[in-house]
């Protein structure tokens, strides 16, 4: 196959960026797309260019690193699927293909494609989490959860924190990543004695990151590569209205370093 | 009430409000639609109703304050929406602002895969908030709206509000006016009841649907009679 790739090129955060166009002459369809960018990379080293920054690390769809808006669909075009497990069979011979970075303030861009989560790390770091006494290993199934909380919290676990939910939404809301990690923990037993606390603290880092208020749109979950469903949204909004009327206030907000 | 300021703090606090807010709302909409269908039965049906919603709750309340004791929960609402509205949108759009150094827009259209209704709420709510205020100059004060004379006050407790709907919609820009308000309105609300049981936390996969059914016919329930009315006066179905 045969490309034209228009890439975000940005030297650094504080450097304007532009659009840059290079060919892609010898894609074979059964390349990732990371792969595609590897090969073109390879190309720009042995021309002695500065090869294009991206996020990558797992290439198997479960670390989160990829983060590429992929002719203005995060991800790209196939629904579930990560930049990195994307096929170029997905495209067509011929095709100009835009990639960008993430697109939201409080994900500033590092270099090129590649921009900084730690805003998410934040967010998980205020309550994202189970204190739990770690003794000697518990028996299995001493704690009993239901079939069916399991599979939710399962579902809702699988939140590989990529950020592609905020860069789809034209809010740049964070309440799809937020939503599913209240939901994980908050589907299982050991996750309830935090989950008023954990909702309060989870939405009042992600206000304090800059995030985005939702409006319901959906563009989040129909972008997420693990269908992140809106119902964790719902159930969020309904653990943090009720923790608030408890009168627990936040805890343990982490301080947002200057931009 | 700490609770209550701590859940106001936070974003979702404030569509809480939007959510509560729009629901007082839509009931208002759902009785003023109600009371509108008076004017197919006659000019005294129609008056003595207008009349009637001064006298509401007699005798236990005097005359016009149960009126306004709704018409400050009313105002209070529209209040609180517009506001929860306007901050919400200037915190999403700092996060979505996302230009280059060089202040050129840094990116490319975005795809969209979702449905029309949920993108046209800022607009739609503008469209709205400017009708709601036209809507009061026209009909409540004829201020605007009306040639000279057509508009008639309160006559010593008579009310002739038959004679100003009907001269009111004679007017084919305000009936257009009117109309697309209320098509504006029907997005608003189609989108609205169903982000509002999510945003109460009342939602998810096996009851969106039903969410979806009722935001459906709360709106077809609000906007199809109110678009009518207006078609009716112009069509002469509806007349002095
Ligand atoms: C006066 C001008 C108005 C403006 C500027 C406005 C604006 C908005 C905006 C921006 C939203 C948020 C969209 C979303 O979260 O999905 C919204 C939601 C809503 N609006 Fe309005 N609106 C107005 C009037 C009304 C009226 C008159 C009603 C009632 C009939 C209404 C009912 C609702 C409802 C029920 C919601 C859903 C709340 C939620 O998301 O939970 N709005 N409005
Ligand atoms: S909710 Fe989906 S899109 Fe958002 S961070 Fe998690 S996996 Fe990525
Ligand atoms: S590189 Fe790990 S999810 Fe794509």
């Amino acid at each position: 196959m045969k490309l034209t790739l228009n890439v975000w090129r940005q030297k650094n955060g504080g450097a304007p960026g532009a659009f840059k166009t290079y060919e892609a002459p010898h894609v074979s369809p059964d390349m990732s797309f990371l792969e595609m960018l590897d090969v073109v990379n390879e190309d720009l080293i042995l021309r002695g260019e500065d090869p294009i920054a991206f996020d990558h690390d797992c290439r198997e769809g479960i670390c989160g690193m990829c983060s590429l808006m992929i002719n203005g669909a995060a991800h790209g075009p196939v629904r579930g699927v990560t930049a990195c497990q994307l096929h170029m069979r997905s495209f067509s011979d011929g095709d100009t293909i835009t990639i960008e970075p993430w697109r939201a303030a409080p994900f500033p861009i590092i270099k090129d494609l590649a921009t900084d989560r730690s805003a998410f790390d934040r967010i998980i770091q205020s309550g994202g989490f189970i204190s739990a006494s770690t003794g000697s290993a518990p028996d299995a199934n001493a704690v009993q959860v239901p079939k069916n909380f399991a599979d939710l919290a399962m579902d809702a676990a699988a939140c590989i924190g990529c950020g592609a939910c905020v860069a789809a939404c034209p809010n740049a809301s964070a309440m799809l990543f937020a939503g599913a990690k209240i939901a994980h923990l908050g589907f299982l037993p050991q996750g309830q004695a935090e989950r008023s606390q954990r909702a309060i603290n989870m939405v009042s880092q992600m206000d304090a990151e800059g995030f985005g208020s939702c409006t319901n749109i959906g563009e989040c979950s129909a972008v997420c590569p693990k269908e992140i469903s809106l119902d964790v949204i719902a159930r969020m909004n309904r653990d943090l209205i009720g923790a608030s009327l408890k009168g627990v206030e936040p805890t343990g907000v982490v301080a947002v370093p200057a931009k | 009430m700490t609770g209550v300021l701590t859940l106001y703090r936070s974003s979702i606090g404030k569509k809480v409000i939007m959510a509560v807010t729009g629901v007082v709302l839509v009931g208002f909409l759902i009785v003023h639609m109600y009371g509108n269908t008076k004017m197919f039965y006659g000019p005294q049906v129609f008056n003595d109703y207008a009349a009637g919603l001064r006298d509401l709750g007699h005798p236990i309340f005097g005359h016009e304050h149960l009126l306004w004791v709704m018409r400050v929960l009313l105002l209070a609402s529209v209040v609180g929406h517009i506001w929860s509205a306007t901050v919400l949108t200037m915190q999403s759009q700092k996060s979505a602002y996302a230009r280059g150094v060089t202040k050129v827009k840094r990116y490319e259209k975005k795809q969209r895969r979702t449905g029309y209704a949920a993108y046209t709420m800022r607009f739609g709510g503008v469209v709205i908030f400017l009708f709601i205020i036209f809507h009061l100059l026209n009909f409540t004060f004829g201020v605007a709206g009306y040639s000279a004379g057509e508009y008639i006050g309160e006559q010593g407790g008579v009310y002739n509000a038959y004679n100003n709907v009907v001269r009111g919609f004679s007017h084919p820009l305000v009936s257009g006016f009117y109309i697309l308000a209320m098509l504006a309105l029907g997005l608003h609300l189609f989108h609205g009841v169903w982000s509002a049981f999510q945003t109460l936390g009342l939602n998810n996969e096996k009851y969106t649907g039903t969410w979806r059914a009722v935001a459906m016919l709360v709106t077809a329930i609000i906007i199809l009679p109110n678009i009518f009315f207006p078609i009716a006066v112009m069509s002469g179905i509806v007349h002095l």
